[in-house]
Parts: C-alpha cells; sequence; structure tokens
C-alpha cells in the first residue's frame, strides 16, 4: 500500500513541476546571469531544504536494503534540521520583521513561486525537522514489529515525502503551493497510517483519506476564490491586495472555506472524528511523527492565513473569527479531555488528548493579541515534543507488551521504570505542572486571556488542565499500584528509549529556558500582529 | 482477449500507433500543448492496452515491477536533478536561464529534461498502478 | 433568472453538493470515492470558469496579431496539479477500499462498523 501513496506523491510532485515550468512560460525572463562563479550554497538553504528529503525518497527506492534506506532518510533529516537551524539563526539575526526571500527557478514574486522563510515558519521548520530526525533515529527498531523488512525502505520514502511535503507547506510563499505540498504530505501519511498492524488501521487511513480530501479541497476552494479576487497567488502581494479589496463577499467565503479546510486537517474539535482512529491504528513511530508534526503544520497554515493573508480587521472585526474559533477551542479543550478519561487504550487516550491540546493552540490564536498567541505558538513547539515524546514510549510499549491498553500496563511501572519514568514526565508538561513545558505555554495562554479581560477563559484552561491530571492519573496509578503480571520484561530498546528521553527532557528544559522558545514565539507573534495593515 | 481476431489486429495496429503519439505529446510540448503529464498518460495507456489484450504476464514481461519502481525513481531524480544543476552553474533551484549559454536555449534544455522526468515518472506510476490493481487476486 | 454568464458557477454549487452530499450519506465506499470525486471536479470547474476571459482565445501566441485577447492560462495550469492530486487521491483510496475488501469481505461502512463492533 505504502507503494500507492509513494506513486501518488511523486506524480504530485511533478504536478508541482509542470505548475512552475509551464506557467511562466508566457511570461519574459528578464534576467540574464553572469557567467560562472563559484556556488555559494548557503545561499540555498531554502530550496535545498525542501529539495534534499525530496531526492532522498526515490533514492530510498532505489537503495532498497532497509539499512541504507534508513542511513540515507537519517541523513538527510539531520541535514534538514541542520538547514533549518541555520535559517532560523539567520533570520533570527535580520531582528524584527526579517525574512529571507528565495524565488524557485529565478522567477521574481508575485510572478514566480517565493520560498519566504520569517521568524514564524522558521520556527516551525526546525520543530517539523527537528521531530523527524528524533522519530527517524527511534524508527528501525519499532518498525521491525510491525511491517516485513523487505517493505521498509517505502516506508522511508513515504516518511521522507511526508517531511517533504510538511517543510514545504511551511516554507513556501505562494499560497497554490501550500495546497500542492498539503496534499504531498498528506498522500504519505495515509500511506504511513495504513501500515499499521491492524486492519483497523486502513479503514482509519481511508476515513482520514476521504475526511483529510475534503479538507484539501476546500482549502483549494478558498485559494481560488482569493485569486478570483486578487490575482494572485503569493502570500505578501495577496494580503497587500485584499486590504485594498476590503471585504466583500467572495473574500468572506474564502476565508470561511480556508478556515473550514485547515481546520479539517488540524483536527479542530467537531472535525477531528479522524484523528483518534488514525493515531491508534498507526504504526507507533509514525503517530509519533505525524502527532507532532502534522496538526502543527496545519495550525501554522491556519495562523498563516489568517493573520497574514487576512489580516486582524478583516478576520476578526468583519468576520468575527473569534466568535466562531473560542467556543470551539474551549469545546476541544473540555470535550476532548472528558473523552479521554474513559479511553481503554492509553495510545488512544493520548489521540485524544492531542485534540484537546489542539484546542489550547486554537485558543491562543482567537485571542488575537501578543501573549495569547505567543501562547499558542509556543504550545506548539512544546506539545509537539511531549506528545512525540510520550507516543515514543508507547513505542516502546507494543514492542514490549505488545500491547498498549491500559489493562496490559499494569505494575509497568515497575517492569520498566525508565520508560515509564518517561511517561510521567511527559504526563506532567501534558498537564502544565510548573518547570515543565506545559506550563509555560499554559502560562502565556492565561495571560493571554487576561489581557483580553476574559477571565473566565483563564479559569477554563486551568479546569481544563485538571481533565489532564485525570487521564495522566488513571495511568499512573495502573502502572505503579496494580499488580505486575507475572513474567519478565525486558527494557525498552536504547534506540526507542534515548529519543523519547531527549524529546522529553527536552520538555523539562524548555520548562526552565524559555529565552528559545518564547523569544522565537514572541517575536512571530509581534510579526502576525504587526504586519497587518 | 487474445483469441479474438478483430480485437488483436485492431490492438495491435492502434498500440503503436498510441505510443508514438505519446512521443509526439512529450517532445512537442516544448512549442505546443503538451508535456510530460499528457505524454506519459498516453504512454501508459498504450502499455495497458497491451496488458489487457496480452494478460498480465506478458505485459510484466515488458516492464517488470522493479524496473518501474526504477523508472520512477530517476524520473523525480531526473526533475530534482536540473535543480541542483542549475545551482551549480550559479541560478537559482530549478532556473533552467543558466543551464546553457544564453537564457532561451537554457528555458529550452530545462524544460525539456523537467518534461522527460515528468513523462517518465508518470508514465511508470500509471502502468504502476494498473498493474498493482489487475494483480490482486480478489478484485471487489 | 440565471445570468448566462454564471451559468458555469451554478453548476459548479451543484457539482459540489452532490459530491459532498454521496460523500456523506452513502455507505458504500467506492460510492464515497465518486463523491469525493465529483467535489474536486467541482473545484476545478470553478478555477477553469474563471480562467475564461471574455474574446480570448487559447492562450499560445498566435504570431503577427499583438492585441490578441488570451484566456488566462494560469488556472489551467494549477488544475492540471490538482487533477493529478485528485488522481493520486483516487488511486489510493482505491487501493484502501481493495484492501478493505480482502480484510472485512464488504465494502460497506456500516458492515465494517458491524463486524469492529461484534468483536
Amino acid at each position: 500500500m505504502s507503494l500507492f501513496a509513494q506513486l501518488a506523491s511523486l506524480t504530485v510532485q511533478a504536478g508541482n513541476g509542470a505548475h512552475h515550468s509551464d506557467a511562466q512560460h508566457a511570461a519574459q525572463h528578464a534576467a540574464q546571469h553572469a557567467a560562472q562563479q563559484a556556488v555559494n550554497w548557503s545561499e540555498h538553504l531554502p530550496a535545498l531544504q525542501i529539495a534534499l528529503p525530496l531526492l532522498a525518497a526515490p533514492l530510498c527506492v532505489l537503495l532498497r536494503r532497509a539499512r541504507l534506506a534508513w542511513g540515507l532518510a537519517m541523513l538527510v533529516s539531520a541535514g534538514a534540521l541542520a538547514i533549518s537551524l541555520t535559517l532560523l539563526g539567520r533570520v533570527l539575526a535580520l531582528g524584527e520583521g526579517g525574512a529571507i526571500s528565495y524565488h524557485l527557478g529565478g522567477w521574481q514574486p508575485p510572478w514566480g513561486i517565493e520560498y519566504r522563510i520569517d521568524a514564524l515558519n522558521a520556527f516551525v521548520l526546525v520543530i517539523v525537522t527537528g521531530i523527524s530526525t528524533v522519530v527517524m533515529a527511534a524508527t528501525p527498531r519499532s518498525l521491525e514489529s510491525e511491517l516485513p523488512r523487505e517493505r521498509h525502505y517505502l516506508y522511508y520514502a513515504a516518511y521522507l515525502l511526508c517531511m517533504t511535503g510538511l517543510a514545504g507547506i511551511t516554507i513556501t510563499g505562494d499560497a497554490f503551493n501550500i495546497f500542492v505540498f498539503l496534499e504531498i504530505s498528506s498522500l504519505s501519511a495515509y500511506a504511513l497510517i495504513s501500515m499499521g498492524r491492524t486492519r483497523r488501521a486502513v479503514t482509519s487511513a481511508y476515513q482520514y483519506l476521504v475526511m483529510g480530501t475534503i479538507g484539501g479541497t476546500f482549502l483549494l476552494l478558498g485559494i481560488g476564490l482569493l485569486y478570483m479576487v486578487t490575482g494572485t497567488l503569493n502570500i505578501a502581494d495577496l494580503s497587500e491586495r485584499l486590504a485594498l479589496v476590503g471585504a466583500n463577499r467572495t473574500v468572506l467565503v474564502a476565508l470561511a472555506c480556508i478556515v473550514a479546510g485547515v481546520s479539517i486537517k488540524l483536527a479542530l474539535f467537531p472535525l477531528h472524528v479522524w484523528l483518534p482512529n488514525a493515531y491508534t491504528y498507526a504504526p507507533a513511530v509514525v503517530t509519533a511523527f505525524l502527532a507532532a508534526t502534522a496538526t502543527k503544520v496545519a495550525y501554522y497554515v491556519l495562523v498563516r492565513f489568517v493573520f497574514s493573508v487576512f489580516g486582524t480587521p478583516l478576520a476578526f472585526d468583519e468576520l468575527h473569527l473569534d466568535a466562531l474559533l473560542l467556543p470551539l477551542a474551549i469545546l476541544a479543550m473540555f470535550g476532548a479531555s472528558l473523552v479521554a478519561i474513559y479511553q481503554a487504550d492509553v495510545k488512544r487516550m493520548l489521540a485524544w488528548s492531542s485534540v484537546a491540546q489542539i484546542g489550547y493552540m486554537v485558543l491562543g490564536l482567537a485571542l488575537a493579541n501578543e501573549s495569547g498567541l505567543t501562547g499558542g505558538l509556543v504550545h506548539l513547539f512544546n506539545h509537539a515534543l511531549m506528545k512525540s515524546g510520550l507516543f515514543l514510549v508507547m513505542a516502546c510499549f507494543a514492542l514490549r507488551l505488545g500491547s498498549t491498553r491500559l489493562e496490559d500496563l499494569a505494575g509497568v511501572g515497575h517492569r520498566m521504570p525508565l520508560t515509564f519514568g518517561a511517561f510521567v514526565l511527559g504526563g506532567l508538561s501534558l498537564i502544565g505542572v510548573p518547570m515543565t513545558a506545559g506550563f509555560v505555554s499554559k502560562w502565556y495562554l492565561v495571560r493571554g486571556a487576561l489581557e483580553a479581560g476574559m477571565w473566565p477563559l483563564a479559569a477554563a484552561i486551568l479546569l481544563s488542565s485538571l481533565l489532564a491530571v485525570a487521564y495522566i492519573w488513571r495511568v499512573v496509578e495502573v502502572a505503579w499500584f496494580r499488580e505486575p503480571a507475572t513474567g519478565d520484561l525486558r527494557r525498552a530498546p536504547l534506540s526507542i528509549l534515548v529519543p523519547a528521553w531527549i524529546l522529553l527532557l527536552g520538555t523539562l528544559y524548555f520548562g526552565l529556558h524559555t529565552s528559545f522558545t518564547v523569544g522565537t514565539a514572541s517575536a512571530a507573534a509581534r510579526l502576525l500582529l504587526g504586519g497587518t495593515p | 482477449m487474445i483469441r479474438h481476431v478483430i480485437l488483436r489486429i485492431v490492438a495491435k495496429t492502434l498500440i503503436p500507433c498510441i505510443l508514438l503519439f505519446a512521443f509526439y505529446v512529450q517532445f512537442h510540448g516544448d512549442f505546443g500543448p503538451g508535456g510530460g503529464f499528457q505524454a506519459g498518460v498516453i504512454f501508459a495507456a498504450g502499455i495497458i492496452l497491451f496488458a489487457l489484450m496480452f494478460g498480465l504476464p506478458a505485459a510484466r514481461r515488458v516492464c517488470s515491477p522493479r524496473a518501474l519502481e526504477i523508472l520512477i525513481s530517476l524520473g523525480v531524480l531526473l526533475y530534482g536533478g536540473v535543480g541542483l544543476a542549475s545551482i551549480f552553474k550559479g541560478g537559482n533551484f530549478l532556473d533552467y536561464s543558466v543551464l546553457a549559454h544564453d537564457a532561451v536555449h537554457g528555458q529550452h534544455i530545462g524544460i525539456f529534461l523537467v518534461e522527460l522526468g515528468v513523462g517518465l515518472t508518470v508514465t511508470a506510476v500509471m502502468i504502476k498502478l494498473f498493474f498493482l490493481f489487475a494483480g490482486r487476486k480478489h478484485i471487489l | 433568472m440565471i445570468e448566462p454568464g454564471l451559468y458555469n458557477y451554478w453548476l459548479c454549487v451543484i457539482l459540489m453538493m452532490t459530491g459532498l452530499y454521496v460523500v456523506m450519506a452513502k455507505g458504500n465506499l467506492v460510492k464515497k470515492v465518486i463523491g469525493l470525486n465529483l467535489f474536486q471536479v467541482s473545484v476545478i470547474m470553478l478555477y477553469v470558469t474563471m480562467g475564461k476571459v471574455e474574446g480570448g482565445t487559447a492562450p499560445i501566441v498566435v504570431e503577427g496579431a499583438p492585441d490578441t485577447i488570451y484566456s488566462n492560462p494560469l488556472p489551467h495550469v494549477l488544475m492540471l496539479t490538482a487533477i493529478v492530486v485528485g488522481v493520486a487521491t483516487t488511486a489510493l483510496a482505491l487501493s484502501f477500499v481493495v484492501r478493505i475488501h480482502e480484510d472485512y469481505g464488504t465494502i460497506e461502512e456500516g458492515d465494517i462498523a458491524a463486524m469492529e463492533e461484534g468483536r
């Protein structure tokens, strides 16, 4: 099945290429280049960020051997992380509002496709590539029990394509390009999910595919309507022209379509039904990767469209997006947390908790003030770390116990103390205990709520955190205070345990040293709120 | 199907035409409507017609599954390779103008190679899809 | 009265709603895929419609006629990509359906749900 998505995604990418080459075929190409000169590779980092994983995917297919394919994927993933860290450093060095712009094919924006990196997407890029690298390190050991070894190379190809898509959505400054990359990442994600052990994996992947495609098509519809009004697809250009057009009905319908479409991808509360199944039945490492990146990138797209393209006046004053998103966010926080408490499977419980955490992020967006948005963006980072770490812990359990059901975890705290210790650390962060990363993001959200003069909202954030205590405690109780099953358990393999600990110690680190996350996120938030006309 | 004389003769005359037309669409894509996509699909249609007529095993001998996999990868690599080559030549990613001594020729070469990559991948993907679906034991 | 110039847009809306209805209302997994395709096709039609310029011809340069009006080629090119995305999605969805059929022996959503409940 993996093959299908891979083929599919390759085709899509080819399509993207044609869009690029044909679209401007008629246009005049003015720039004449100077004669041969030494290539300055660091100038081309934005293109390499996408091109390297994209080209590594077919190479994985050619290599075919599981080990080799993994080695290449690991190398490329780490390389992509290095590139994104460099880009982030460079963007931050540019100071407030600085951005790196890269013109694909040498075509000037707004005609050509532009890769535009500012504080916001450099931040998201680091998350995507970073999580991808750490999860990739844990992959071979965990995948062995879930997929026949001769099909591993296809897994790595699909994984790299998914990462390409997610990074592409983030880096691009072209609205239609977002759609193309979204579909690349989604198609490969469907295939990755369908590789799960049980037959439910395929039905979940199908369900996700149907919903995801509707979401993607709505996004396409919205972008089409915007193009109709403004005649441009470049995001920076779009925002300028939209400000001149103002709020006519087409623009509002476009905003509605985009918000609806992205909300499906984001799994915002009433549109989340695909998420618990997909996360539960996917291979453990796939869940760890997707939970930390796919919904986060969708959140980024929502933020980008609402603030950068439409701008606060249009989105909030004209269309009252907050009146829609605030209640949904609160429903997600409470509803999903409540459902999480009653889950019999811990992996499924964490999936529901993801829906709740997405609620917090959307809450930050809906507040539309600096603290709130900072909180949302910091939570994006922190939640990626902790969920990815927690799902890697689940990978350990799945490998050693053969199950992640709550009753099978009885006494596991004594039998696998290191692994379960990681779970507790992640759980504390999920609750938002002070000194952990979860606390930082909730602190900013509460501050944002208070600044907006909505103190009941601040109370809601605290109350819903109590629900997180409930579902985490259930697991802790079973794992520590129930009689363990007899029989010896081997320690979880280090190749999964170490990445899990790295991520979860990361939540501890970023709980104490907030300058990186909060600094970048608040710079991004100021950019988003101040950059709008 | 091989026993039906009319079908067999018609297919035998049609398949070369279809394949030839695919090449026309592929290589004429630089000057007029056409290009890798359309050509790839048309070419694949020729092979699929062959498979329908003479059976899957015969078609598999023409293009083995592994060969298709390699073709798919090569198409993408060719596409990306052009992008990297243009960086080597001092331009931006996928800037075809720098590929030759002047911009017009560069654009020409670039588009030609990229479309070739697209055509390879699309052809192989389409045939592979057909093989995979047709090769399942119990189809709906 | 429907204005003739907006005829295509009305068709888009009808197609789109038909597609969405089929996706939501039909229990057969293949029919859902068909609905999904209808939905995508409606958006493709919207784009192609907006690319039309009144009196415009196909966007291939006509030599010696500098004031020829051309249709906007960009939406068509974008839709080439969207069509490919649609094909890929359909292929992937159908492959899932084939596997679901192999695993469950049915492609009715209700039957599958009942089998999962009954376990």
